[in-house]
């Protein structure tokens, strides 16, 4: 169909090209069929500027270099977004994001980030807030579906999957576009054998179905899913504006050897925000933090916001080791060494 | 060969005559469960001045099999609330996912607000008006333990029929007919529970448990029993009944292989 509109003297251009080139020729896919109107737009206009090259005009189109546009700019709307980060300890699990005040008529404490996604899996995802919202519908829906059909929690893990495969199907459609965030999904799955709903009875004590002595189950889960669907579980995850900065600080940490408790992972997670915001100054936020505990724990097991004086608390530690690093930063440069120290 | 799917794998109707399908066919109207099957027994609770005591046995009986002895009764939700069931164990389970999603519905909002026992009991007591509306009932009866609203004590039924009923004092099934006067005994209104202490109502819930052991015949020497307070739960899940005494059995005439 696009052929046959062409003016048989017209040359056409492989896209890619150098965008210097300068032409009023089209410039087209040769396999791509693209809308006539189109063609008469971008010939029309020859000196209109455009990053890309006309593979960016549509999701699931692939650039002769492989590489998905409409995804990458999903990514750069992340960017933007406020910092959020999960840090995965050896008896929880824990979720901080800065939440950036757009207004000063808006409540304080209210329009939480952070969302419960089922009793023990929390959420929290930087960019697209209405983006982040349907995120969570559809993990709720996941975590229930799960339920409804296997009769026990979802793990962490099955969450992610689902929800990786979820935000994937939005890189495939052209009448649809990748999200427009990167989500940080944190879960306790139960260390209790067999947590089924509806159980009432407590099985057999041996033999066929009993206990198998010293078996472990469940633990922390933290997994991070990017806009185009890949999703990798982390010991530490940070998106969002300050990423780079939380992702430094996150990595100080040394959280595979699994040994942060929960309560220092949490004024470690206020101190990453804090020190995140460091380089963003001039706008004002605010510090939401949830977390979930083992079954022995603060939360038993469930997902919950931070109490308000344990948030305060590592608030004020984050304040005030931040004040520490402006001191020490004007006075030597020894600072780093110094600072590292102060991690342990 | 027939080229029809549906066919496949039937006898053959040029061989065997038409399929007599007439088997598939319901007659009549509808029919939802008309019996309970797998069944706890009885139920008991009582008001005292901090709070409530529910306790039930951890039996779950298959007609007069006692088919499952570690079957756990009561069922907390929210920490200020313990729904105790007898009757139909599968709609117990029913019931306990429909809890559990509601708890998990609660916690989407983070406002901190949860259900209290009173919420609870009128959300179930609507859920039960609803199914035996429906020709469908869930075979229960419940009663919901915990505090209400001003964190006072709260006790009240709900039944497969959608009734609902509050006293200081409940029991329910077997337990309505031998705790209930017990427990009347007790605390005959909500002036007198609100004297009761702890130690007290305690007292009074285990005897009734072990009256109903001795002469209700579906039920279990093995127990559960949960106080609430403003304090928290406290659910113990494997008691057992102290100091029986069947010294009374000798006495009893006109069961069994006695004659006279």
């Amino acid at each position: 169909m696009c052929l046959s509109a062409l003016n048989p003297n017209t040359r056409a251009i492989v896209p890619g090209a150098p965008k210097v080139q300068q032409t009023t020729e089209l410039q087209r896919p040769l396999q791509i069929p693209i809308h006539p109107q189109l063609l008469t737009l971008r010939t029309s206009q020859p000196t209109l500027e455009h990053h890309g090259t006309g593979y960016d005009l549509t999701n699931s189109v692939f650039s002769p270099d492989g590489r998905n546009f409409q995804v990458e700019y999903a990514v750069k709307a992340v960017e933007n977004g406020g910092t959020s980060i999960g840090i995965r300890c050896k008896d929880g699990v824990v979720l901080a994001v800065e939440k950036i005040i757009t207004s000063k008529l808006l409540k304080a404490g209210a329009n939480k980030r952070i969302a419960t996604i089922d009793r023990h899996v929390g959420a929290v995802s930087s960019g697209l807030v209405p983006d982040g919202r349907h995120f969570v519908s559809r993990a709720r829906d996941e975590a229930a579906s799960w339920r409804s059909t296997y009769k026990t929690p979802i793990t962490t893990k099955d969450l992610a999957s689902r929800m990786g495969g979820y935000l994937q199907a939005y890189t495939l459609y052209s009448s649809v576009r990748p999200f427009g965030i990167t989500a940080i999904v944190a879960g306790w799955d139960s260390e209790l054998e067999l947590p089924v709903d509806g159980q009432v009875g407590s099985g057999p004590s041996i033999g066929s179905g009993g206990k198998v002595e010293g078996m472990t189950f469940g633990g922390p889960g933290l997994y991070m899913i990017e806009p185009s669907g890949m999703y990798w579980g982390y010991y530490g995850a940070a998106t969002g504006k300050g990423r780079q900065t939380a992702k430094a600080e996150l990595e100080k940490l040394d959280l595979a050897a699994l040994k942060l408790s929960l309560q220092d992972g949490v004024k470690e997670a206020a101190k990453i925000i804090y020190v995140a915001h460091a380089d963003n100054k001039d706008k004002e936020f605010e510090l939401e933090m949830t977390w979930i505990s083992n079954l022995d724990g603060p939360t038993k097991g469930r997902h919950q916001e931070v109490p308000k004086d344990i948030l305060e608390e590592a608030e004020n530690l984050a304040k005030k080791y931040l004040e520490g690093e402006d001191d020490e930063e004007t006075k030597d440069d020894d600072k780093p060494a110094e600072g590292d120290k102060m991690e342990e | 060969m027939n080229h029809l799917p549906q066919a496949w794998g039937r006898p053959r109707d040029d061989i065997y005559g038409a399929y007599d399908s007439s088997y598939l066919q319901s007659h009549g109207p509808n029919q939802h469960t008309q019996q309970p099957i797998v069944t706890g027994t009885s139920v008991v609770a009582l008001k005292f001045k901090d709070g409530v005591i529910i306790a039930a046995d951890n039996l779950a009986s298959y007609g007069s099999l006692a088919r499952f002895t570690d079957v756990k009764r009561l069922r907390t939700f929210a920490d200020t609330s313990v729904v105790g069931f007898g009757g139909d164990v599968s709609d117990m389970q029913y019931l306990d996912r429909l809890l559990t999603s509601l708890d998990t519905e609660e916690a989407y909002s983070s406002s901190g607000h949860t259900l209290n026992a009173h919420n609870l009991h009128t959300y179930l007591s609507k859920v039960f008006y609803k199914r035996r509306s429906d020709f469908n009932p869930l075979w229960n009866q419940i009663l919901v333990a915990g505090l209400d609203g001003e964190s006072k004590p709260f006790l009240a039924s709900a039944d497969l029929l959608g009734t609902t009923f509050s006293s200081p004092s409940l029991a329910t099934g077997f337990g309505a007919h031998l705790a209930q006067p017990l427990l009347r005994k007790v605390a005959p209104d909500e002036e007198a529970a609100a004297k009761l202490s702890k130690e007290q109502a305690l007292e009074a819930v285990k005897e009734s448990m072990k009256v109903l052991f001795y002469r209700d015949a579906r039920s279990l020497d093995n127990y559960s029993i949960a106080v609430i307070t403003k304090d928290g739960i406290d659910l113990k899940e494997n008691e057992k009944l102290e100091k029986q005494s069947w010294a009374f059995a000798d006495q009893i005439r006109g069961y069994g292989t006695q004659i006279n």
